[in-house]
């Protein structure tokens, strides 16, 4: 999950990580009274998940009340990369001496947060990394004992960095590795870390990510600390319809799991498949072999004949869509039969011969003799694991390929 | 041989009054693994297929009367790492989760345990492990008909993210008649307790294994640590690989995760494109089709005997 930046800069408030004296608005008039309480010059910063905003316009300056209320305003109305802003940031333009970086990550090999630290702040630390190798300090954390503030004092004073700005860095970075564990998060980043001209330290601009899985455990955060509606997921881009009535035909119902994503996706021949590692590997099969997928699918974990029927269903009304490829890899806990019957169902319902309408059906596996029968009768064509997942894949694709348009 | 497994390995299920691990249970015993208890807090005294359960591992440990090899970890998210930590605190060196949608920090936390405490993590999100006619550890190839007719004994170590596709694979080489020395369905998060470079010493050492398989997907280092593992240890085995979800790799899919959790690309070098460079930059063949397994796996056993 993915945070604006006055809400990153808000958990970094709440772990104790000094930050100017901000306000987040939606209206112009708020930017006024914000830029006033600042009093000075100030910077008004466009509220959107997604980069380039400096590029775009979404990042401008202002030394009275009234600019700040003026660019807002603008900023308010500018769309940045399909992006409308949530709302605008209202920052004290900060005095800055030196810029820092900081920030926590997952090193997934080994399976520790790493820390990460720079004398080199305000720029792109895996460009920092690979030109100025020696101004990057790096230091895993444990999972399980406390961070202590020594730790995060060790990777500070490898960039060399020393003096009063060691120990006003040291407890910022501590506090950063714990709150990265405490809430979660996937990333924690403060770029620019800013040392101002009096000497104090303050995170300038914060990027935070949560991960999906922790989202439930997280409410106090979430929905009391920050406000977040449950609904607001923050996904890269709005679920389609069809991505929306999949979920839907899912949740009704818990037996088995199906999934259903078309962004992206623009082709004739629908995809009926599963599961996760069988579901990536047979859509690249059909692309490969010059096929256009209109959607991804994964069925698993045994549906009901009902949730195998509405899938296939949402998959042919796809606009466009001519035939529909039924394809899993072998399965051992989701039944044959089951899907067989669901997708033929789906077929019927819709006034579709499936003969015509399924191109091909493979899915071996638990209880395949029965689901081959139904098949038979219906006169689609099946094939069992003497078939590969590459072949069904392009057999799928010339019937497709030698159907009428 | 084998690895990590034998005919005398012992195990119980956390979680086993659940629907799915009644299944998995029972699987188990009719392929002959020899499941000694089960763990429910407050299901103590019920039996599953036969199988006594118990509240704590610890009873189940004082019940069996000595030390338990492997728990398979099958409750719901939110109680994982707690029945981990407890598996480990028992003594029990072997453990495969099942559970899927664990967050990552509870993981680390396990696998950190484990790592104090000399015991191994298979998963989470994954299957388990299978060595054919020999012992079956978790839902991998499903019933045991099933689970015979996709995997019998022979030559090729399997290591796979999806659990689903370590079957698929393994039925294509039992079908070719190499076989599958073991085969060990690692799960499809982003941090688990066993990736490929890890399990790597287990197959070099067994002299049952000739050759392995892998199945990858984008998302993750591991595939980097493989490569790097295999030109730092000089390896007697072959290696084929099959990477699926190169589409992925598109433009308008960034930044989304397809098919498991671990999917989700963080750097350049997550990439599809990107690992394969590596793997052959490694000597690793990376097949473009995945029924193509088979017979590169046979010219690569014949280039080395």
């Amino acid at each position: 999950m993915r945070f604006y930046e006055y809400e990153a800069r808000k958990i970094v408030e709440l772990a104790g990580i000094p930050v100017t004296k901000y306000g987040f608005c939606t209206s112009a008039e708020e930017a006024r009274k914000v830029a006033e309480e600042i009093g000075g010059p100030v910077v008004i910063k466009s509220q959107v998940l997604t980069g380039g905003r400096m590029k775009a316009g979404g990042v401008k300056f202002a030394d009275t009340p009234e600019e700040a209320a003026q660019h807002a305003e603008e900023i308010l109305k500018l769309e940045i990369n399909g992006h409308m802003p949530r709302g605008v940031l209202v920052d004290p333009k900060a005095e800055v001496k030196q810029e820092y970086y900081a920030s926590v990550v997952w090193d997934g090999t080994a399976k520790k947060p790493l820390m990460l630290f720079s004398d080199m702040g305000g720029i792109d630390i895996e460009e920092v990394a690979e030109t100025h190798p020696d101004h990057v300090g790096k230091g895993h954390i444990s999972n399980l004992l406390p961070v202590g503030d020594f730790e995060a004092k060790q990777v500070v004073a490898a960039t060399g960095v020393t003096g009063s700005q060691l120990n006003r860095a040291t407890p910022i970075l501590a506090r950063l590795a714990r709150l990265f564990r405490d809430n979660d998060m996937t990333l924690a980043e403060i770029n620019p870390l800013a040392e101002l001209t009096d000497g104090s330290f303050v995170a300038l601009d914060a990027h935070m990510e949560m991960e999906n899985e922790a989202v439930g455990r997280q409410k106090k955060l979430l929905r009391k600390e920050l406000q977040i509606a449950e609904d607001d997921t923050r996904e890269t881009y709005e679920p389609s319809d069809f991505e929306k009535n999949v979920s839907a035909i899912d949740a009704a119902d818990h037996r088995g799991v199906i999934q259903g994503k078309d962004h992206g996706f623009t082709g004739n021949l629908g995809l009926v498949i599963g599961a996760g590692g069988g579901s990536l590997t047979l859509t690249d099969a059909v692309r490969n072999q010059g096929g256009q997928p209109a959607n991804y699918s994964e069925i698993g974990g045994n549906p009901s004949v009902a949730k195998a029927c509405g899938l296939a269903k949402e998959v042919l009304e796809k606009d466009g869509v001519e035939k529909i490829a039924v394809m899993m890899s072998i399965v051992s806990n989701t039944r044959v039969d089951i899907v067989a019957r669901g997708v033929i169902k789906a077929c019927l319902e819709l006034g579709k011969d499936p003969g015509e309408t399924i191109a091909i059906f493979r899915i071996p596996g638990a209880w395949e003799d029965e689901g081959f029968k139904i098949l038979e009768k219906y006169g689609v064509e099946y094939c069992d694991r003497s078939v590969s997942m590459w072949e069904a894949a392009g057999r799928a694709v010339s019937k497709i390929q030698g159907a009428p348009a | 041989m084998s690895i990590l497994l034998s005919k005398d390995t012992t195990f119980i299920v956390q979680g086993i009054t659940g629907r799915e691990a009644v299944n998995l249970t029972k699987e188990c015993l009719d392929y002959g693994s020899k499941v000694v208890g089960g763990v429910t807090p407050g299901r103590k005294g019920r039996e599953v297929h036969g199988v006594p359960v118990f509240d704590t591992v610890a009873q189940a440990v004082e019940h069996h009367g000595g030390p338990i090899d492997g728990s398979v970890v099958t409750v719901p998210p939110a109680f994982t790492k707690d029945a981990v930590l407890e598996a480990i605190e028992n003594g029990i060196k072997l453990i495969v989760i099942v559970t899927e949608r664990v967050p990552r920090g509870d993981v680390a936390q396990m696998v950190e345990l484990a790592e104090m405490r000399g015991a191994r993590i298979i998963g989470p999100n994954c299957l388990g492990l299978i060595v054919p006619e020999v012992c079956k550890m978790g839902g991998i190839g499903g019933p045991a008909k099933d689970a015979a007719k996709a995997y019998q004994p022979g030559r090729v170590g399997v290591m796979s993210r999806s659990g689903g596709m370590t079957t698929e694979i393994s039925s294509s080489l039992t079908q070719a008649g190499l076989g599958v020395s073991t085969a060990v369905s690692i799960g499809g998060d982003a941090i688990i307790g066993s990736a490929y470079a890890e399990l790597m010493p287990y197959f070099e050492a067994d002299e049952q294994t000739e050759a392995i398989v892998i199945y990858t997907e984008p998302g993750g280092r591991m595939e980097a640590q493989l490569a790097e593992w295999v030109k730092d240890n000089n390896s007697r085995l072959p290696i084929v690989a099959f990477m699926a979800g190169k589409f992925m790799d598109d433009e308008e899919m960034k930044g989304m995760s397809f098919g498991h959790a671990g999917t989700i690309v963080e750097g350049k070098e997550d990439t599809a494109t990107e690992k394969i460079a590596r793997l052959e930059a490694a000597g690793i063949r990376v097949v473009e089709r995945i029924d193509e397994i088979p017979d590169v796996v046979k010219e690569k056993l014949g280039a080395t005997a």
